[in-house]
């Protein structure tokens, strides 16, 4: 990597940096809180994309069921709200339970009205779950597209069992967290929102700093090795299996965090988020911000989901097809996404093909030194 | 079978669907032996390979490697005993860089515990500069393994085998689409490496097997045709019918 190129690195990421922290400090005095709202949904949406830039970019693993541990942290969140805020309910417990003539509360929302238990079973639940799916289908050596289908497979029983358990979880209605209260106030109230919106922020900087400590290193090496000659890898005397499923488990666990934020701000976790649509909507974002790059991910899922509210108030049936067309356009012309394109100097490969001249990049004596290293 | 022997595959039997690829195969290996495996194509040359590694398991036989079976064994458990393998085509792990794919290799324990939490050893990094050196990409270190050239491919990959210390060396055609001067090269590597380690080439080149000036096994339809050093494989008149005399492919 040349000098200059460093350079334009570093610029990058420092006003990153500044635009970031001054959005995130004006945002809720700025934007008013319909749109704050959103813009806190979406930075949660950005940290499960973060997981699957972790499996899929730095990992090759293709998973078309983040939706099921996105879920479950939605879940787990939503049982403690509806738990605690139960007591004027028959039986003390949760209203849509009346509905269908339960009056004993299920066993397993018992340990939810610990907010202790909650806060671990937002991120541990799904990462076990992940884990163990992962575990057992790593074993067995299923990669590739088998991988995929096999993701979007559990994706569809989790969907279809959720959706079928009224008595259980309130089934296809989903549970509503915006007018439970925690800490006294009312979780859909304006004050809440802001608070969320600031946990937020913070969580997907810490999830993303976490990432990058994750990929840095030999540990990321041998999962860019897996993904690039999984049986080298083997050979050289590592066991991937246990690799893809810390990493398979890693990226379970920011959904479910995900999850939980995003059921929070939007006011309810259905069955809804386990959707085929909704899990290959993850992997656009992705694909759209750039692989392997994660702050590509983060990106991809804000802008496209911003995007997506504001092109669908102005027109509202438009939105599938600039998805769908976006989708295309990456994969034919930015195989490396946005992000990965910026990187490797696509801006101004294109400003030369419209005749602009080329910089040189420093010194020529420089240049001719820096040969060797500079030869992709 | 003696205790100076390091590796002994036993009646290996390997049949694919009814096609045996190896066929009763015997073959002895002695510590810090250099042996070279010659033989026309589908003759199980690398079926050979693949057995001791563990990627194909045997129908039939026995893979006896430091007193201890290898069948049934899981790959990574067979290379943490001692067994490493260098594939035909160089295959690195191209978008790392060169100093990445080595410390792949060097790195001990492999597990994910030690990758994550700890910075890699001193006495590792030593031995990468060392590797480095021994196969000229010192100046390379920070350039993506795919950027370099086919000779240095497969130069990198021999260093990963060594740093990976294996008691054996397994080197599936190290030579090809190399020049001259490389494959001269290559081989004496190679040959410095036997005695310390025990070193298994298969290749076709025959001035390169010619070269390492060691004992040859030649394979055919799957089992052993014939043992022994270079002049008297020249002379072996089966060998010669299904080998040397016939024009390579």
């Amino acid at each position: 990597m040349s000098l200059s190129k460093v350079k334009f690195d570093k610029k990058i990421v420092l006003s990153f940096w500044i635009i970031l922290i001054a959005l995130i400090i004006a945002a809720p005095t700025l934007l008013p809180v319909f749109r704050l709202n959103l813009l806190g949904r979406y930075l949660s949406l950005s940290i499960v994309a973060l997981g699957v830039d972790l499996i899929w970019g730095y990992t090759g693993l293709l998973s078309l069921g983040q939706g099921i541990f996105f879920a479950l942290g939605g879940y787990c969140a939503a049982m403690y709200l509806q738990i605690t805020s139960s007591s004027e309910f028959p039986n003390n417990i949760p209203e849509f339970f009346a509905l269908y003539g339960v009056e004993k509360l299920p066993f397993f929302w018992e340990p939810f009205r610990s907010p202790f238990f909650t806060f671990f079973a937002i991120w541990i639940i799904p990462a076990l779950v992940s884990g163990l799916i992962g575990f057992l289908v790593f074993r067995n050596r299923i990669k590739g597209v088998y991988f995929s289908i096999l993701t979007q497979a559990s994706l569809l029983v989790f969907f279809n069992f959720f959706n079928g358990q009224q008595k259980l979880i309130n089934g296809t209605n989903g549970l509503k967290t915006d007018v439970t209260q925690l800490f006294g106030q009312m979780v859909g109230s304006e004050s809440m929102q802001r608070i969320f919106f600031w946990i937020t922020a913070i969580l997907v900087i810490s999830a993303w700093f976490f990432a990058k400590w994750v990929v840095k290193g030999r540990f990321g090496n041998i999962l860019i090795g897996i993904r690039d000659d999984e049986p080298r890898v083997r050979f050289t005397g590592y066991n991937p299996v246990i690799f893809k499923t810390i990493i398979f488990s890693i990226a379970g666990g920011l959904a479910g965090i995900s999850g939980a934020l995003y059921t929070v701000q939007s006011g309810i976790v259905s069955p809804q988020f386990m959707t085929v649509p909704f899990s290959i909507e993850m992997v656009i974002w992705v694909a759209v911000g750039g692989r392997g790059t994660l702050l590509g991910a983060i990106l991809g899922a804000v802008f496209i989901n911003y995007a997506k509210s504001l092109v669908s108030e102005a027109l509202p049936a438009s939105w599938m097809f600039i998805q769908g067309g976006l989708f295309i356009l990456v994969v034919t012309a930015l195989p490396e996404g946005v992000l990965g394109w910026i990187k490797g100097d696509g801006p101004r490969n294109l400003l030369q093909r419209f005749g602009f001249k080329r910089k040189i990049e420093t010194y020529p004596s420089l240049e001719v030194n820096n040969k060797e290293g500079n030869n992709e | 079978m003696n205790n100076k022997d390091l590796l002994n595959l036993i009646n290996i039997t390997v049949s694919f669907e009814g096609f045996l690829a190896l066929n009763k195969l015997n073959l002895n290996l002695k510590k810090g032996e250099l042996r070279a495996v010659i033989g026309p194509n589908g003759a199980g040359k690398t079926t050979f390979l693949d057995v001791i590694t563990g990627k194909v398991k045997p129908t039939k036989g026995e893979v006896i490697f430091k007193g201890k079976s290898l069948v049934g064994r899981k790959e990574h458990k067979i290379a943490r005993l001692g067994v490493g393998r260098k594939f035909q085509s160089p295959r690195i792990f191209e978008n790392l860089t060169v100093k990445e794919n080595l410390e792949i290799s060097v790195t001990t324990p492999k597990s994910p515990l030690n990758l994550i939490n700890k910075n890699i050893k001193d006495e590792q990094l030593n031995e990468i500069d060392r590797l480095m050196k021994i196969v000229n990409l010192a100046q390379k270190v920070d350039s993506k393994a795919g950027s370099l050239s086919h000779g240095q491919k497969q130069w990198l990959e021999i260093a990963m085998l060594v740093g990976q210390k294996p008691d054996l060396m397994l080197v599936d055609e190290p030579v090809a689409g190399l020049t001259d001067e490389e494959t001269d090269l290559t081989a004496d590597l190679l040959k410095s490496l036997s005695g310390e380690n025990t070193v298994v080439v298969i290749d076709h080149d025959m001035e390169f097997i010619r070269r390492l000036d060691s004992n040859v096994s030649v394979l055919n339809q799957g089992t052993v045709l014939c043992e022994g050093t270079m002049e008297t494989i020249q002379k072996d008149k089966k060998v010669i019918d299904v080998y040397l005399g016939r024009p390579e492919d």
